[in-house]
């Protein structure tokens, strides 16, 4: 993203009830691009992923912390990171293989990536195992009355 | 989230409202896995238009609850769903497991 127009960043501990806060969160931040509904659907879904996945698997026995940072940028582009200093992820391209999951509880899915992938313009996972991962989440909107 | 649920000639059907996330999951699954336990019925229908959000959670609640009813010999469709939840179902090919109806009347599971 060349021009960012307007930023912001939040961190919050890794406790499942920040899911619905963190979604809420970029979706009041994404208003100012003058998202569709179905747009706005869109980003919650996919952030909502990228901080589960934090929650369950960066952290699977204490509380860390999950920094998100949004970027509203030119072209109608909003720029979405959730990073935590977690346990990381040693495998990438498996880890974002359709129903894969390291989740012995079954009631993961192993769908977390697939669904960001399919919401999104573009998903950039980058990981150490032990130092923990930044999930990039670019969703591109229509242009409507946002900048002419 | 709430899980309402009624009983119909042979059938259980549970009612999901508002957001389903990994977080609200939990509760919902305990929920139905109870009234699951102590149904007699052979046939369990989700509605699921009142459901206001849903991420892949949703995925993992709708297919344990499909197993573990296939287990005991009993269905499992859904309806009501509405077009962001039928997407991400779709994502792993869930309609070709069960049955799903969406918010239209004529595509509702009778």
């Amino acid at each position: 993203m060349k021009t960012r127009l307007n930023e912001m960043k939040l961190k919050f501990p890794s406790l499942s009830v920040n899911e619905g806060f963190a979604r809420g969160a970029v979706a009041a931040f994404a208003a100012q691009l003058d998202p569709t509904v179905g747009e706005l659907c869109d980003i919650k879904t996919a952030v909502s992923e990228a901080v589960t996945n934090a929650i369950v698997h960066a952290y699977p026995d204490r509380v860390g912390e999950i920094t998100l940072r949004c970027a509203a940028g030119e072209l109608h582009t909003l720029e979405i990171t959730v990073s935590d200093r977690g346990r990381g992820i040693g495998d990438i391209k498996r880890a974002r293989e359709p129903l894969f999951t390291t989740s012995t509880d079954g009631e993961r899915s192993g769908m977390g990536f697939t669904v960001m992938e399919s919401l999104c313009d573009d998903v950039r996972v980058s990981s150490a195992p032990g130092r923990g991962t930044r999930v990039r989440l670019i969703k591109k909107l229509e242009p409507r009355r946002y900048g002419g | 989230m709430r899980v309402e649920h009624s009983l119909g000639p042979g059938r259980l059907t549970v009612y999901l409202a508002g957001e389903l996330d990994h977080h609200s999951a939990s509760d919902a699954v305990r929920e139905m896995d109870s009234l699951i336990d102590r149904m007699e019925e052979k046939t369990v229908i989700l509605d699921m238009s009142g459901v206001t959000f849903m991420d892949s959670s949703g995925i993992a609640l709708v297919l344990g609850r499909y197993n573990i009813l296939k287990r005991r010999g009993a269905e499992l469709s859904i309806t009501g769903a509405p077009d962001f939840v039928r997407h991400i179902f779709s994502l792993c090919g869930l309609e070709r497991l069960i049955r799903i109806g969406g918010m239209a009347h004529e595509n509702a599971v009778k």
